[in-house]
């Protein structure tokens, strides 16, 4: 804090463009000094993008400033013209954004987009400016920058991708950087290696940073200073290591308590196995040719053994693509193995015919991750949840399932009267409650959850795992829980499988693989695991 | 005129337009039920311009259905004739032309200008002296109602005035029952009177002063334009209508199960559809309506009246207008479906063991029906044109049938007359542009209001 | 890609002979060749010799599918199936009824459609895609909802009317071009003029409130904020990442209908007496010379097949993401 701020907001409030009275942001203040990352940290609608736009002049059509002032080296950015404002961004405040494929321009080449920037404000010639980002990408640590200055962003993967973005925004040298959730859609070792990169930059370039996320890890690893923001409002300004010893605001210290404990670990007792998996393997045909014939395989699960016991909560962890949901698709059923046997409660699952699996349906149920997708929009909550007892023929009257209906929206703490309800009219956190209780539906002795909550906040996400487990407690029922969320494991699992590329690297009971991890993959990502202490 | 001495005459189009109608009317009020769907159609009818041009093509709609309840009037009892049994004229009257009065029989000899007393052309004419001389004949049913033909303008004016009076006191009446059956207060009502009175006056006056002069003119062979472009009211609507409710049926079972199914499924599917997009439109409308034309022409016995011929003719039409039609809101569908089988709601009903069936009712078909009716609204606008297209190509409708495109057909050299007529094209071009432009502004809002693209951009 | 294209001509057989089947059902299943016959000769001239001489001319004279009372490979080929429709593979294409040969009219003719059909459709596209950038470039104002009221007018009315109300203010009242007619070589443009232009003014409603659209909902996405966040200005965004994007779309529609330029147009070709294959099937049609729409169903569908084959590749070239397999 000895440093002039660089770039501060004053009283900036933001409301809907034709009705004003409906404040989005409410009398926003920060500074940002070179040198320092300062983060955002607020819940889904808070309106942490919003003021990133906001100081950029970049909102939507929707939306529109209605008072405050962005002073940027003592120049009110607002009173500025379009002209001065392009000739602001990209080359004195940057930005980068959550999702890096879907913010870079499809058909251009990567080179070509961070050259665009350079030709905008810098007067280097082409071959200068071709030099300038291999130099760049370099900095950003992509591999083989001569060659890949040439692909297209979907030739690289998601951390190459936000990697590229960076180098972006780098390009003329900006005195300000604004990254919008830049690591909520990449696996958590990438995610270590940008935020990583991203603090070493603010470092060696005196760069100042504002971080928006929503994810207290990421704030307590990366941030200088903290500001938390709640329905439009910055309610609590502090300095990290503050901030986090001693949250001064009711709801800053909700969202510190709502954080998963990682230190206490449940216990695990051996039980008889109600699911056997042994050496599964899914594969997936790639056809190609003139004749279409099938010349490679897809290899999504490759040989996967797991046992799940009466009552026992399977942790199924690691990153995108590992063949974790598919794993949990073959034992429903919805995916064909390509070998192996899966066994549950003496009947072998993937040789039953269409008929004889269906008995056994009200047994296995499933959670998604998606709570928007999850629910027919057309159907009330009545009948999506009564639709397994009725083809599941449970043997229920009308009446009878309307009740059940009844006591299942209890269990899962919503009210009787929301069964008449249509899904959109639920929050995330409600509708994975409605989830829930659709799969308790049916009685069933397994639940396979497919990442239930990384759609959702934090708070919501303490909420529905504390539902999940109690619902353990009092009816039995186990779980194949599958997340990429290692922080949410200690409380929840009795037992972890850690997957890579189809395989099963480590199984074992939570607390040995958490805190001793014998192979190199469960070590490289738990270090990736952004900690609170 | 005795009502129970008619003979109605059903026929299909007639029937068929019915039961359109009912079954869109039960089909819409059956997704009140939805609050989602509810919603949708208020942001429809909140809009001013929503509320006037749905008004607009109701309007259209109630005068073809007007016009699709046909009957044979009795003819009087020839001598020598058994009392006992009646015979009917062979012409088939609607109950549009009950309503429209005498402007349909109304024929003069030729051409005449709009509102004119005297025909358009010269004609040989003998005086009372016997002497033969050239000049504009009266015309039979113009202003045959006045005393003084110099007064032609000032009861022109004040016929038009009783026409109009007549026409809000009936406009008043209709928004009268309304208000007393609406509660929603939400609803731009005020817009929708304000149409209601505006059509009914344009009718009472088109009604009122049509009866007493041609508005519209006459076309060459002496028939009233302003009948003729009403009457073409029917034939549009019908072709909009019924063409894409026959291919609905095939492009929704095919497109779904493409989409659900895949595998070979899917295949055949995209092979019919295929084959039948790549053989050019209007050929195949071409070769079809021919061929139907030789079918029923060499079969006459199958029809009791002209007008049932050309019934038969017009609903080929529509089955081959739907045929060749279908392949595009198959492909919308197929592609729909892949998605929507993909989501977890679907992949939930599976983990339930719901039956394929149950999951395309339950959860496919719901959740495609913005499509259905998108496509519904989209293509009204362009079959209503293509019948014009079609028309004058020769294969559209029967050259008896009364449609805007056998009058642009029969009109088209007449602008490069000397001295020019206009009338008979402007006739047409008012009506079709009206309901064209009407319905293209309402299905561009109900694509607004259904489209989930346009739905998450409102959400944020 | 070489391999796809293999694949794509063999999927063009089965819909080819799809193609043959259907035209085969609608011109000899439906109705024998002797109802043909009898409509075509009129209920005046109908002996049963007259009608046997009309289809004996015809070459019609033969069973559909199958002939029993051949021998060999000729129970096959002596049938109207063979001879009729499984001929065009050969592009054997037969003669019209008034005896010309149906291959060299077409050939003769395609000339002349083209000259029409290409800049129409070149300056079409061309006009629509600037007029829609413009009213984009006011999006959101009210400049943007009178241009879109006015497309939408504009796509309300028949063609027809444009063809009758153009030729009668530029030809008939303003005398400035020959209303109808053709002549081949260097004076073609002085009939050519007016149709070109009647048609770009027709389509420009529907085309370019589509393009519009497109344009809109490229304008939403993600990299052109990125974009705007390097300091592009507007019209740089629109140019350099808003239109790239958006032509992918527009490719898929306009390409398909590029080898189809061949066919001609029956509206403007008949309205403005220009000896094209346009005119050519509206001829046929209005004299039911069922030979040459068979002919013409044909052509079309290989043109259509082809064009579809040419938008694939066209969408690998401009989409990096596209890849055939």
């Amino acid at each position: 804090m000895t440093q002039a701020s660089v770039l501060s907001v004053r009283n900036l409030s933001v409301g809907l463009k034709n009705r004003s009275q409906d404040a989005v942001l409410k009398n926003i203040s920060f500074d940002l000094t070179p040198g320092e990352i300062y983060a955002l940290v607020g819940e889904s609608g808070s309106g942490k993008s919003v003021t990133s736009l906001a100081m950029m002049r970049l909102l939507p059509d929707a939306l529109t400033v209605t008072e405050g002032e962005v002073l940027f080296e003592g120049q009110d950015l607002f009173s500025a013209t379009e002209q001065q404002m392009t000739a602001v961004r990209g080359h004195r405040i940057a930005m980068i954004f959550q999702d890096a494929l879907t913010s870079l321009n499809p058909v251009k080449k990567i080179g070509t987009q961070i050259e665009e920037a350079l030709k905008l404000h810098t007067t280097l010639d082409s071959k200068a400016r071709r030099k300038h980002i291999i130099g760049l990408l370099q900095e950003v640590g992509l591999p083989e920058p001569e060659r890949r200055i040439d692909w297209y962003p979907h030739q690289l993967s998601g951390g190459q991708q936000q990697r590229v973005m960076i180098a972006i925004a780098l390009a003329c040298e900006p005195d300000v950087l604004i990254a919008d959730e830049p690591t909520t859609a990449l696996d958590v070792t990438i995610q270590k290696q940008v935020l990583d990169l991203i603090h070493s930059l603010s470092r060696s370039r005196q760069l100042a940073v504002l971080l928006i996320t929503h994810d207290m890890g990421v704030v307590r690893e990366t941030a200088h200073r903290v500001g938390v923001m709640y329905q439009g409002e910055i309610i609590e300004e502090e300095s990290c290591d503050r901030f986090f010893h001693n949250p001064q605001k009711d709801y800053s210290r909700r969202l510190i308590a709502s954080l998963p404990d990682q230190r206490h670990f449940r216990d695990s007792t051996p039980v008889d196995a109600l699911l056997s998996v042994q050496n599964l393997k899914v594969h997936f045909p790639q056809r190609q040719g003139a004749l279409q014939r099938i010349h490679n395989w897809t290899k999504a699960v490759d040989g996967v053994s797991l046992t799940l016991g009466h009552g026992e909560t399977l942790a199924l962890v690691g990153e995108s693509g590992c063949g974790k949901t598919t794993t949990g698709r073959a034992i429903l059923n919805l995916d064909q193995p390509t070998s192996g046997h899966i066994t549950f409660e003496g009947h072998t699952l993937n040789t039953l015919s269409r008929s004889a699996m269906h008995p056994l349906r009200r047994k296995i149920q499933v959670i998604f991750q998606d709570p928007y997708s999850s629910m027919n929009p057309r159907m009330t909550v009545l009948r999506i949840i009564e639709e397994g007892m009725i083809s599941l023929k449970l043997g229920l009257t009308p009446n009878q399932r309307e009740e059940r209906v009844i006591e299942l929206l209890q269990k899962v703490q919503l009210e009787p009267e929301h069964r008449h309800r249509y899904p959109h009219e639920f929050s995330g956190g409600q509708r994975q409650r409605i989830a829930i209780a659709r799969a308790l539906a049916v009685n069933p002795q397994l639940i396979i959850c497919d990442e239930p909550t990384s759609a959702l906040d934090v708070s919501t996400r303490a909420e529905v795992l504390k539902l999940l487990q109690q619902l353990q407690q009092e009816l039995g029922v186990s779980y194949l829980f599958i997340t990429h969320d290692l922080s949410i494991i200690p409380q929840l699992a009795h037992r972890v499988a850690v997957m890579k590329e189809g395989k099963i690297v480590e199984l074992g009971v939570t607390k040995a693989v958490l805190t001793q991890p014998q192979h190199s993959y469960t070590q490289e990502l738990l270090r990736a695991v952004p900690q609170l202490e | 005129m005795d009502i129970f001495t008619v003979k109605p005459v059903i026929l299909w189009t007639d029937l068929m337009l019915w039961l359109l109608v009912i079954s869109i009317t039960a089909f819409l009020f059956s997704l009140r039920s939805n609050p989602e769907s509810r919603d949708q159609w208020r942001q429809v009818f909140s809009s001013r311009l929503g509320m006037a041009t749905f008004i607009i093509i109701l309007s259209y709609i109630t005068l073809a259905l007007i016009d699709s309840l046909h009957f044979r009037k009795p003819l009087p009892p020839a001598a020598g004739q058994n009392p006992e049994t009646t015979y009917y004229s062979n012409k088939v009257h609607s109950v549009l032309d009950l309503i429209l009065g005498e402007m349909g029989e109304r024929k003069e000899r030729s051409y005449s200008e709009p509102f004119a007393l005297k025909s358009f052309t010269k004609e040989n004419m003998t005086n009372e002296q016997g002497q033969t001389y050239r000049d504009y004949p009266d015309l039979e049913h113009a202003g045959s109602h006045l005393e003084n033909k110099a007064e032609h303008h000032r009861d022109l004016l004040w016929q038009s005035l009783i026409g109009l009076t007549k026409g809000l006191l009936f406009g008043v009446i209709l928004c009268a029952l309304m208000k007393g059956t609406t509660r929603s207060s939400s609803l731009p009502w005020g817009t929708a009177m304000t149409t209601i009175l505006v059509i009914c006056m344009l009718l009472g006056w088109l009604l009122h002063v049509g009866n007493l002069y041609h508005i519209l003119g006459t076309d060459r062979a002496g028939n009233d334009t302003l009948y003729d472009s009403i009457k073409g009211i029917r034939t549009g609507v019908l072709i909009g209508t019924l063409a894409t409710l026959i291919m609905m049926p095939i492009a929704i079972t095919l497109g779904i199960c493409a989409g659900y199914f895949k595998g070979w499924v899917d295949d055949t599917v995209q092979y019919l559809y295929t084959t039948l997009s790549s053989i050019p439109g209007i050929l195949l409308i071409a070769a079809a309506i021919l061929q139907f034309q030789v079918f029923i022409d060499l079969n006459p016995g199958f029809f009791e009246v002209g007008l049932e011929k050309a019934d038969a003719r017009f609903l080929g039409l529509c089955f081959i207008l739907g045929i060749t039609s279908w392949a595009g809101l198959c492909r919308l569908l197929r592609a729909e479906t892949l998605k929507i089988s993909q989501l977890p709601y679907v992949q939930a009903a599976h983990a339930f063991g719901v039956s394929h069936i149950r999951v395309i009712r339950q959860h496919i078909l719901p959740n495609v029906m913005h499509i259905i009716l998108i496509t519904f609204v989209l293509d009204f606008s362009g079959l209503v044109l293509a019948e014009a297209v079609l028309s004058y190509i020769g294969v559209g409708v029967d050259s008896s049938m009364p449609s805007w495109g056998n009058m642009i057909n029969l009109a088209r050299s007449e602008l490069s007359q000397e001295p020019v007529v206009w009338w008979n094209l402007v006739g047409a071009f008012f009506f079709m542009f009206t309901l064209v432009l009407a319905a293209n502004l309402f299905s561009d809002l109900v694509n607004e209001a259904f489209n989930p693209k346009n739905r998450q951009e409102r959400a944020q | 890609m070489f391999a796809y294209i293999i694949r794509r001509l063999l999927y063009a057989i089965p819909i080819l002979v799809g193609v043959n089947l259907i035209t085969f059902v609608l011109f000899f299943v439906v109705n024998s060749p002797e109802d043909v016959a009898r409509a075509h000769l009129g209920e005046k001239y109908v002996t049963p010799q007259a009608i046997e001489n009309w289809v004996h001319e015809k070459g019609y004279n033969h069973p559909l599918m199958y002939n029993a009372d051949a021998d060999g490979l000729n129970r096959i080929t002596d049938t109207i199936f063979y001879q009729k429709s499984l001929k065009l593979f050969t592009l054997d294409f037969g003669q019209a009824d008034d005896g010309r040969d149906i291959a060299t009219d077409v050939l003769t003719r395609m000339g002349p459609s083209l000259a029409l059909a290409i800049p129409t459709f070149v300056i079409g596209i061309w006009i629509n895609i600037c007029v829609a950038l413009i009213v984009v470039m006011f999006r959101a104002t009210h400049l943007d909802k009178a241009a879109v009221a006015l497309f939408v007018s504009l796509m309300s009315i028949s063609g027809l009317f444009y063809i009758i109300g153009g030729q009668y203010m530029v030809a008939t009242l303003w005398r400035l071009v020959p209303i109808s007619g053709f002549e081949p070589g260097a004076m073609a443009w002085k009939f050519l003029i007016l149709p070109v232009v009647i048609g770009v003014i027709s389509g420009i409603g529907l085309g370019a409130r589509w393009y519009r659209t497109l344009f809109l909902e490229t304008v939403d996405q993600d990299f052109v904020r990125t974009a705007r966040a390097k300091g592009v200005s507007e019209l740089g965004v629109l140019f350099h990442h808003v239109l790239p994007n958006a032509l992918l779309p527009i490719l898929t529609g306009v390409v398909v209908v590029i080898p189809s330029l061949f066919m001609g147009s029956l509206l403007m070709e008949a309205f403005f007496g220009i000896p094209g294959l346009g005119s050519y099937m509206l001829d046929a049609i209005r004299a039911q010379d069922f030979a040459i729409v068979r002919t013409m169903v044909f052509v079309g569908s290989v043109l259509y097949i082809l064009g579809l084959i040419l938008t694939d590749i066209s969408y690998t070239m401009a989409d990096p993401r596209v890849r055939l397999n």
